[in-house]
Order: structure tokens, then C-alpha cells, then sequence
């Protein structure tokens, strides 16, 4: 039953990703609507996925790489309906399901996807509230880099003068620019809190906290000097990209670590 | 009954013609219900705005009812209307161009949408005289409903078609909302003062206005209510500006990339939309190259304006099949319920209070 929830949420976002290349080829107009409806189903079955998981496995579902990446996904989400409705940007679901749907195909692929869920004892509050917060922080930095992505397609088409159909259904710029910053903001806030509880749970998760405070650190130097005006937000953007495939790789390090603990 | 249209646009007429047949917003809803004291009258909406008048009405029999259109015409503007400037259709002819007209596809820029709102002003005025009833009501809702749908199914009014809405269109896709934005008017051109005004209408915050003769710059600023800056000047106000226009008169560049890459340092990271009306042009090519720097020339705005009109007129083929599938079930029922049958199933129009 739960991987049947988790094959139907991986349809459903690429159904939401190839509806939205449909209504932008066919110059449709009104497709946000039928993108969130495809794209919280996703969500829903997903949830339904990592609730079953948890019942089956006595804890937080995160005990492999395959589940940590169900979660990241899952993060990635809900914070994509908490953000993708406050700033307006619809187009952030066109540009989250691929994201998404990638996600959870390399998550489906890995070999411990196959293997049945192993009840664990818990490994108490702590350690669990650290692995939670901090990949729900990853899941805001991966929207950080889809409004990235988006801010560098619109600032090229604006450059270049290409007003296409994908133009017109892009945000302004400058909405963009702050969702980059916000977003990353938003991450670094869930990735503090994180690394608090990281320290609460002992030297079990001490590697961890490492780990997790080389990914804090340059986000935090980004921040700062993006505060300062130091930075543009061209290049915050190509950075929001950068940042988040570098915290990507140090995640397989981070789940082996926190599988062993 | 019948559905009928008398009446004449650009299309037909010049605008000294069309003026003498012009009836005033406030008279529109009086003279629908003068005419539909007449008995070959039933029903009369009157759509009179700068670039048409026409005189909607239903009847028992068309034929005599748009004789009786045409002598009350002549009796209320003191000119007969004639062909080929007046254009007679009555059934699906009728419902059809109405149909049309409010989906800006008669237009004279294709795809327009003010139309929309005349004619629902002259629809609610005709009502409220009294100068409506069953037909012209339905005929009026499904057309509103036939407008709303071309308009969200297709791109028919998509894109910006003039330079001044092209700017807006840009200047919205840089900044989102405007009414943080402050405008800056290098010389004092007619397209830049038109585009000065559309920026304005879409809420721009500020409008400063910069030329070589200052009081022309004062005229200008005092017009758009804006400020005068002296031209040795503009340089100063350039923290406080996100758009600026070059419509001077120079014959080499006013803005070039050398003045403004330093200036753009100081702005916090705040993009700079340039608009280049001039020709020669105000600004340095080069300009668009400094980072948060978006450089637009007229050739690019009107390159714009004219990929929209190109877009709108493909979509003009999808448009008419819309209107032809309700223009064939607004005919069915006209049909149908004038003989007895009662026959609204399917009819009621999406909406229709």
C-alpha cells in the first residue's frame, strides 16, 4: 500500500510537470489551477507514504537514504505550498515537480528502496527534531534554487529580448529576487534550529552537526553579504543553484552518518 | 423574433461620419426606449462609442423593424443612414457581430478589451430604461459569457500591441508593481510623454522630466505632474529612478555605459529599466550589458508590439469557432422559444444572473 502511494505521488508530479509544458506551449493562460490540484494530490499520497513508513518503522521515517529522500521531497512540498501561494509564483510548481519527481525516482531506484521497513527504537527526541528540521531546511533551499532558476531564465529573456509564451508566464524579476533571498533565509532559520537540537542530542549526532554546520555556514555568509547589498541578485541566484547542489552531495553523507547513529 | 444590427464603425465610416451619428453615454438608455415605443420594436440596445454606433434590436419581423430603425435614425441625427456605410445584419448575422464586437475582434486594435465594458454600459442603460426584455437579455448575457471565454481560452488579448504598453508590459515584468517606481523623462518627445502617461496609469510613483530647454521640461513635468530637472542635472536624480526614458533629440548617445556603470553601483542592487524612444538613440547598446540593466530601443518596443498583433491575429481563427458554437446554439434557441417549445434546455447562458 505505501508504495503504492509513493509510485502514484511520483505520477502525479510528472503529470504536473508535463501539464504545465502543455498549458505553456498551448499559450494557456489558466493552468495554475490544475498544476496545484495534481501537485497536492502528489503531496497528499506522499504524506500518506511517510505516515505508513513511520507506523512501520517506530520512528521518523528516515532509516536509509531512500526514506531521507521521500522526506526531502516531501519538504520540498510543503514548503512550496506554504511560499508558491504567499509570493504569487505559480510557476514555481512547473519548476518544483521535476525537481520533485527526480527526487523520488533516484529514491525508488536505490536498492534499500526494495528492502522491507525495519522497526528501529527510537533514537529519542533530539536526534529525531535535528534530522526533521534540517531536511525540512534543505527542502527550502531547494525552492531557494527553483526561484534561482527562474530568476536567471527571466533576467536572460529580459536581457535578450525573447518575450516568449515561458516569459510572460514568469514572475517580475524583482519578486524573484526576493523569493531567492527569503527562501534561503527560511532555510538557514530551519537549518539553525536544526543544528540547536543537533547539539542537544548528544555526541551521537556530532558528525553530523559538522556536516550540517559546513552547509549552514556558506548559506549564512551568502545571507550576510546579500543583507549588505554586496552581492546582486544575479549572482545570489547562480549561488542559490551552487549552494544547493553542494548541500545535495553532502546529504548522502549526512543520511550514512545518520543511519549509522 | 428576430435579432437584428444597424449600424456603422471605422470599419465603414470615417470618424466625421461616425460623429454625426454619436449619441452621447447619457442619452443612450432614453433613446433605446424611444425606439422601442415604436411597434415593429420589441427590444433596442444602443452601443455608441468612438468607434461605432449601432442600434441592436429584436423583432417580430426584421424587414420592417430595420425600416423603422433606419427613419429613427434619420428623425434623432438629421442623416439617413446608408449603405455601404451602415451595415444591415439581422438573425445569425446579428448574433454573430455582436458577438464578435465584444470579443474585440472588431476592433480597430484586435483583441482590445474597453469594448467589453462599453457595450455592458450601454446593455445595463438600455435596461434600465426599460428598453430590454427576454431576447436581448439572453442575447446580451451569452455575449458578455462568449467575451469572458474567447478572452481566458485563448491569447486573443495577450501581449502588449503599442510601445507605451509594451514599456508597461516590460516595466511590470522587472519590477512586478509599479507604484514603488519612480520615472525619469530624458527629453520631451510625443511617444515619451505617451509612455510616460501609460507608466503613470499603471501607478508609477513619480515622473521627473529632464531637457535641454528647461521650460519645456516644466510644461511637460506640470502635465504629467511631475518635477522639472534642470538637464546638467538628471545625473542627480538617478538613485531615486528605476525607469528611464531617452526621447532627446541628440545626435549621439545622452546615457552611456561609462556615466551609468558607476551609478549603478550605488543603487543597492535596484535593476534600471532604460527605454530608448529616440532616434539617433539616447543610450549606448552597451548599457544593456551592466548587470540589472534591462536597455530597450523603439525597433525592440515595437518589435514587441508587433509579435502581440501577430499573436492575436493567429488566435483569431480559435476566436471564430467559438463564437460560431454559440452563435449556432443562441440561434437554436431563438428559434425554438419563439415557437412554443420552450426549448432553453442548454441555453442558459454561463452566469447569467
Amino acid at each position: 500500500m505505501e508504495r503504492a502511494f509513493l509510485v502514484t505521488s511520483t505520477l502525479c508530479f510528472l503529470a504536473g510537470f508535463a501539464y504545465a509544458m502543455y498549458a505553456l506551449g498551448a499559450k494557456v493562460r489558466q493552468h495554475s489551477r490544475w498544476n496545484f490540484v495534481v501537485m497536492l494530490a502528489g503531496f497528499i499520497l506522499q504524506s500518506g507514504f511517510l505516515q505508513l513508513r513511520s507506523s512501520a518503522v517506530g520512528r521518523c521515517p528516515l532509516t536509509n537514504l531512500f526514506e531521507v529522500l521521500v522526506f526531502l521531497s516531501w519538504s520540498v512540498m510543503l514548503l512550496y505550498f506554504v511560499v508558491g501561494g504567499t509570493y504569487r509564483l505559480s510557476l514555481l510548481g512547473m519548476f518544483t515537480a521535476p525537481l520533485v519527481f527526480l527526487i523520488q525516482v533516484v529514491a525508488q531506484l536505490l536498492p534499500v528502496a526494495m528492502h522491507a521497513p525495519v522497526y528501529k527504537k527510537s533514537a529519542g527526541f533530539w536526534p529525531e527534531l535535528h534530522a526533521a528540521i534540517s531536511l525540512v531546511s534543505y527542502g527550502a533551499f531547494a525552492l531557494s534554487c527553483v526561484a534561482g532558476v527562474m530568476f536567471l531564465v527571466q533576467e536572460r529573456h529580459l536581457k535578450r529580448h525573447t518575450l516568449n509564451s515561458f516569459f510572460q508566464n514568469l514572475p517580475p524579476i524583482a519578486n524573484l529576487a526576493v523569493a531567492v533571498q527569503r527562501l534561503m533565509l527560511a532555510g538557514f532559520a530551519l537549518l539553525t534550529v536544526g543544528i540547536v537540537a543537533g547539539f542537544f542530542a548528544g555526541h551521537a549526532a556530532a558528525a553530523i552537526v559538522v556536516l550540517a554546520v559546513c552547509v549552514w555556514l556558506p548559506y549564512g555568509v551568502l545571507l550576510i553579504m546579500r543583507g549588505t547589498h554586496r552581492i546582486s541578485s544575479r549572482r545570489i541566484a547562480w549561488l542559490a543553484v551552487a549552494a544547493f547542489t553542494v548541500a545535495l552531495t553532502t546529504l548522502g553523507a549526512l543520511s550514512v552518518l545518520h543511519i549509522s547513529n | 423574433m428576430e435579432v437584428l444590427c444597424l449600424g456603422l464603425s471605422h470599419k465603414t465610416a470615417p470618424v466625421e461620419m461616425r460623429e454625426r451619428f454619436a449619441i452621447g453615454d447619457a442619452n443612450v438608455g432614453e433613446i433605446s426606449a424611444l425606439l422601442v415605443q415604436s411597434p415593429a420594436v420589441r427590444e433596442a440596445v444602443i452601443v455608441s462609442t468612438c468607434n461605432r454606433v449601432e442600434f441592436y434590436a429584436a423583432a417580430d419581423d426584421s424587414t420592417v423593424a430595420l425600416r423603422t430603425v433606419s427613419d429613427f435614425i434619420k428623425e434623432k441625427c438629421g442623416h439617413a443612414p446608408e449603405a455601404p456605410t451602415f451595415i444591415e445584419l439581422k438573425s445569425a448575422e446579428g448574433i454573430r457581430h455582436l458577438f464578435r464586437v465584444v470579443s474585440g475582434l472588431e476592433s480597430m486594435v484586435i483583441g482590445e478589451t474597453e469594448i467589453l465594458g462599453q457595450v455592458k454600459k450601454a446593455y445595463q442603460s438600455a435596461q434600465t430604461a426599460g428598453a430590454t426584455s427576454r431576447t436581448l437579455n439572453k442575447l446580451f448575457q451569452r455575449a458578455f459569457n462568449v467575451a469572458k471565454e474567447v478572452r481566458t481560452k485563448t491569447s486573443i488579448t495577450r501581449g502588449a500591441v503599442s510601445v507605451g504598453s509594451a514599456a508597461v508590459e516590460l516595466a511590470e515584468k522587472i519590477f512586478g508593481r509599479l507604484d514603488s517606481c519612480n520615472v525619469m523623462v530624458l527629453g520631451a518627445g510625443e511617444t515619451a510623454e505617451m509612455t510616460a502617461k501609460a507608466l503613470q496609469s499603471r501607478g508609477a510613483k513619480a515622473i521627473f522630466v529632464s531637457n535641454r530647454t528647461y521650460e519645456r521640461a516644466v510644461s511637460l513635468a506640470k502635465m504629467l505632474g511631475g518635477r522639472a530637472v534642470h538637464f546638467d542635472q538628471w545625473e542627480r536624480e538617478f538613485d531615486a529612478i528605476d525607469i528611464l526614458i531617452g526621447s532627446t533629440g541628440a545626435p549621439h548617445a545622452v546615457v552611456t555605459n561609462a556615466k551609468i556603470s558607476p551609478l549603478m553601483t550605488r543603487r543597492q542592487d535596484r535593476p534600471l529599466f532604460c527605454i530608448d524612444l529616440a532616434v539617433p538613440r539616447d543610450f549606448e547598446a552597451s548599457v544593456n550589458d551592466i548587470e540589472g540593466v534591462y536597455l530597450y530601443d523603439i525597433d525592440a518596443l515595437q518589435g514587441i508590439a508587433e509579435q502581440s498583433m501577430q499573436v492575436r491575429r493567429q488566435e483569431l481563427v480559435r476566436c471564430e469557432e467559438m463564437i460560431e458554437r454559440h452563435v449556432t446554439e443562441f440561434s437554436r434557441w431563438l428559434t425554438t422559444s419563439h415557437h412554443g417549445f420552450g426549448g432553453t434546455a442548454g441555453m442558459q447562458p454561463e452566469g447569467a444572473k
